[in-house]
Order: C-alpha cells, then structure tokens, then sequence
C-alpha cells in the first residue's frame, strides 16, 4: 500500500467503500505504433494485474503494475498519461498561478503601498528568496537574471511538497518525491549553470589555475565530474527527503491497520502529528536547501575570480 | 528499483509544466512584484535621504539663526555703549559751554557794574564839588552881608595863616 502511494499512478484511488475502491479516473494517454491514443483510466476497472484487456485505437492494453503494456506481449507503447502525479503537478501549477498572479495584481494596484493581504504573506518569501538565497551567493551583477527563475523554483517545490502533505483529494500525491520531478529540476540547475558559464568556471573546472600541471588533469577530472554529482545529488536529496517523510507518515497510520487495534490509534495519531508537523518543516528546508545550492552554483559560474583570491579560493575547493 | 526510476511521461510533463510557470511567473507575477517591490525600497531610500538632507538643513539654519542672534546682541551692546559714550560726551559738552556762558556773563555784569559804580561815583563827586560850591557861596553871600562878621573872619584867617 505504501509502495503504492510513493509510486505514480493511472487514477487517483481516493477510498474503498463496501470492497469497491473509488478512484477518480485520469486520462490514460499512449504515443503508440498506431499514433496517439486517448482512453479513461476507469477502463481498466482497478486492475493493476495485467488481466484486463482494454481496446482502443485499434489496440489491446493491459495495465500491469500501473506500466501500461501491449496486451500480451512485453513491450510498452510511450506512455505521457495525466498519471496521479501529473495531475497534482497541474494542479500544484494552478495553485501557484492563482497565489502569485493575485499578489501582483495588488502590486499593479497599489503602487509604493506597504503590502497588505496575500501580497503582504508573499512579500517577505520574495524577499527572502531574493536577498537570503540569491544576493548571498550570486554576484550583484548577475542577481536579476537568476532571481525569477530561482523564485519559480522555490515556490514550485515548496507548494508542491506542502499540496502532497495534505492528506486528502487534491492533496497528497508524493510529487516532489518522484524521482522524475526532482531529476527534471536538477537538470534545468545543470543545463542553465553550464549555458551561463563564464571562461573562467569553465577554466577551473578543465585547467584548474594555481596549481601544478601535473595535477591538473587529475583536478581536470574531479572537477567535470562535480559538475554531474552537484545537481545528482540535489536530484537524490529532495527525492529521498519527501519520499521518507510520505513513508514515515504513511507507516505510522498502518500501525493501526497492522496490529488491528483501536487502542494503537491514540498513539498512532500523535506521532503522525508530530511527523506530520516535522514535514512541514521539512517541507520548506528542502525547498530552501535545492534553492540555495541552485544559486550557489549559478553564482559560481559567473563569478570572475581575481588572481588574488586563488589562494583562497584552492582552499575553498 | 522502480521508485528511482524515473518515468518518460511524467518527466515530459514536469519540464513542460515547470517551463510554462518559469514563463508565466517570470512575466506576470516576478516582474512586477520585483519592480514594484524595488520601486518602493528606492522610494524609501530616498524619502529618507530626503529627510536626512532636511534635518542637516534645520541644523545649519538654527546654527545661523545663533549667530544671527549673537551679531544682534553684539550690535546692540555696540550701539548702547556708543550712545552712552555719545551722551556722556553731550553733557560734558553742554556743561563746558554753560559754565563759559556763565563766566562771560559774569565778566560783563563785573564790568557793567564797575562802569555803573564808576559813574556813580563821578556824579557824587560832581554833586558834592556843587553843594560846596553852593555851600560856600550861601557862606560867601551870608558873610558879605554883614561886613563886620566877614571882617573878624577875615582877621581870624589871617591870623590863622600868620600862626602857619
């Protein structure tokens, strides 16, 4: 079950009501060897076993494992359904929309006020976001380039982590903790940290300066492969931080379904509380955490290194 | 193994949704939040410069003002000593010229009266000269009319002047 929850799925499994589960079904989209293909993921009437057969555009698909094959056989058309995650993921984007375009319609209303309302919980993130994150770590210079983009990513994930702690409908999907998510975000930190690279990132990372040739390619070599590892591991953290958090939170509640007991649920509850409350934390840490590092790396790659600040900067590395 | 795998479809939809709100943001809400937010720190800034620039203004004028009040009082402290001076001189002065007056005038009432009693006196001289001549000619007259009192006399002076 918790496996279930931590994975994507075709339709939103809401509850079981009298042995029939209630789901919302999702649109199933195929990119198959006969071109498109759009049906309801309710066809598959639950089955997740790979034994209902659906027909549509002329083919058979069975879902197995919520991976949608080429009834009987093992290949599998591309598969771009609005799964249970994409669908949170729209509506996480909605979410957002509606926060920030209403918080600027206050500022295009009220020029020079003090912030007030929605604009005035908003403001001091923004702000946090700009002169915490951002000026700390990206050279003044720079700093209006990257401050839009690492807004939209800080609040992409932090509401997104925050919409998959709510434990109901639309609430609860493990979005920020699916693996393709945080690899899509720490792909977009990668592509635009090395787009934006100055000749002297590029220089430290392929002809480190100050240091002896000999041990060049060596540091030549370490160097481009941080240049991986720094975004794979922002990958890994935020995947595994929100993951673990759902599972905590999840296990917790299934004590009570595992002992069988009314009485466990006392205890049960509080520590979800206490989980729960920690998640929340957790929730905006892990936003702040990849935010940071992202301007971090922005920052150094186009920060100019004065030949004086090598020494330090040797010792930084 | 498949919770770290990642799926085509959803990483397809994350950068497509992502994108869009990196755009819809970036142009809609950033931009205008972030202007409006810096619009509003240089509005601060400057009103308070402003208000600094004033204040140093308020100082440097009540800084004059002191010595706008110090020059006065100097200048009419300057102008009551001068006018005492001014006074004390005019007294002096008016003084000098009565008791001149007053000298003069006394000269000439001393001299008046020295010319008056002197006149005076040539009157009284000049009256007695007439009473002994009038006495001596009532005498004379007096003795001519009885010729025998006249001569006794006339023997006595003559006597008299034989006794010189």
């Amino acid at each position: 079950m918790i496996m279930h929850h931590i994975a994507d799925s075709h339709g939103w499994h809401i509850l079981d009501w009298n042995g029939h589960a209630v789901s919302i079904p999702l649109p199933v989209i195929l990119w198959t060897s006969n071109g498109l293909v759009v049906f309801s993921s309710a066809e598959f009437h639950h089955d997740i076993e790979g034994h209902h057969v659906v027909e549509a555009g002329g083919l058979q698909f069975v879902n197995k494992h919520e991976k949608i094959y080429y009834a009987g056989t093992e290949d599998k058309p591309i598969d771009l359904s609005i799964t249970k995650n994409v669908f949170a993921l729209l509506v996480g984007a909605v979410v957002i929309l509606l926060i920030f375009f209403s918080a600027a319609r206050y500022y295009a209303k009220n020029t020079n006020a003090a912030p007030r309302g929605l604009a005035g919980f908003v403001e001091p993130l923004i702000l946090f976001v700009r002169d915490d994150i951002a000026r700390g770590a990206i050279p003044e210079k720079h700093l209006n380039r990257f401050v839009p983009y690492l807004l939209t990513l800080f609040f992409f994930i932090w509401v997104n982590n925050l919409l998959g702690l709510v434990p109901f409908f639309p609430g609860g999907a493990n979005l920020t903790g699916n693996i393709a998510v945080t690899l899509v975000l720490a792909a977009f930190t990668l592509i635009i940290t090395n787009v934006n690279g100055t000749k002297d990132y590029w220089m430290h990372i392929v002809w480190m300066p100050g240091v002896p040739t000999a041990l060049k390619p060596i540091l030549a070599l370490i160097e481009l492969i941080g240049v991986l590892t720094k975004p794979f591991s922002l990958m890994i953290r935020l995947f595994a931080n929100i993951t673990a958090g759902h599972i905590l939170v999840l296990s917790l509640v299934s004590l009570i379904f595992i002992f069988e007991s009314v009485w466990i649920s006392p205890g049960s509850i509080i520590l979800t509380l206490f989980i729960s409350t920690l998640e929340l934390l957790v929730a905006a840490l892990q936003a702040y955490v990849f935010t940071m590092l992202t301007a971090m790396s922005f920052g150094a790659a186009v920060e100019e290194h004065h030949h004086d600040d090598h020494a330090h900067a040797e010792g930084h590395h | 193994m498949d919770l770290v795998t990642p799926g085509l479809g959803l990483i397809v939809w994350t950068t497509l949704v992502f994108l869009i709100l990196v755009f819809l943001l970036g142009k809609f809400a950033w931009k205008p939040i972030l202007n409006a937010v810096h619009a509003r720190e240089e509005a601060i800034d400057q009103a308070l410069k402003q208000a600094e620039a004033a204040r140093a203004e308020m100082g440097k004028l009540q800084a004059s003002n002191e010595q706008l009040l110090k020059q006065a009082r100097e200048e009419r402290e300057a102008i009551v000593k001068e006018g005492r001076a001014m006074r004390d001189a005019m007294i002096a002065e008016a003084k000098d010229a009565a008791s001149a007056e007053a000298a003069k005038i006394l000269e000439s009432a001393r001299t008046q009266i020295h010319q008056e009693k002197m006149a005076a006196v040539t009157e009284l001289k000049n009256q007695v000269a007439q009473l002994a001549i009038d006495m001596a000619e009532k005498v004379l007259r007096a003795e001519l009319a009885q010729p025998e009192v006249a001569k006794a006399n006339v023997e006595r002076d003559i006597k008299d002047l034989n006794l010189n």
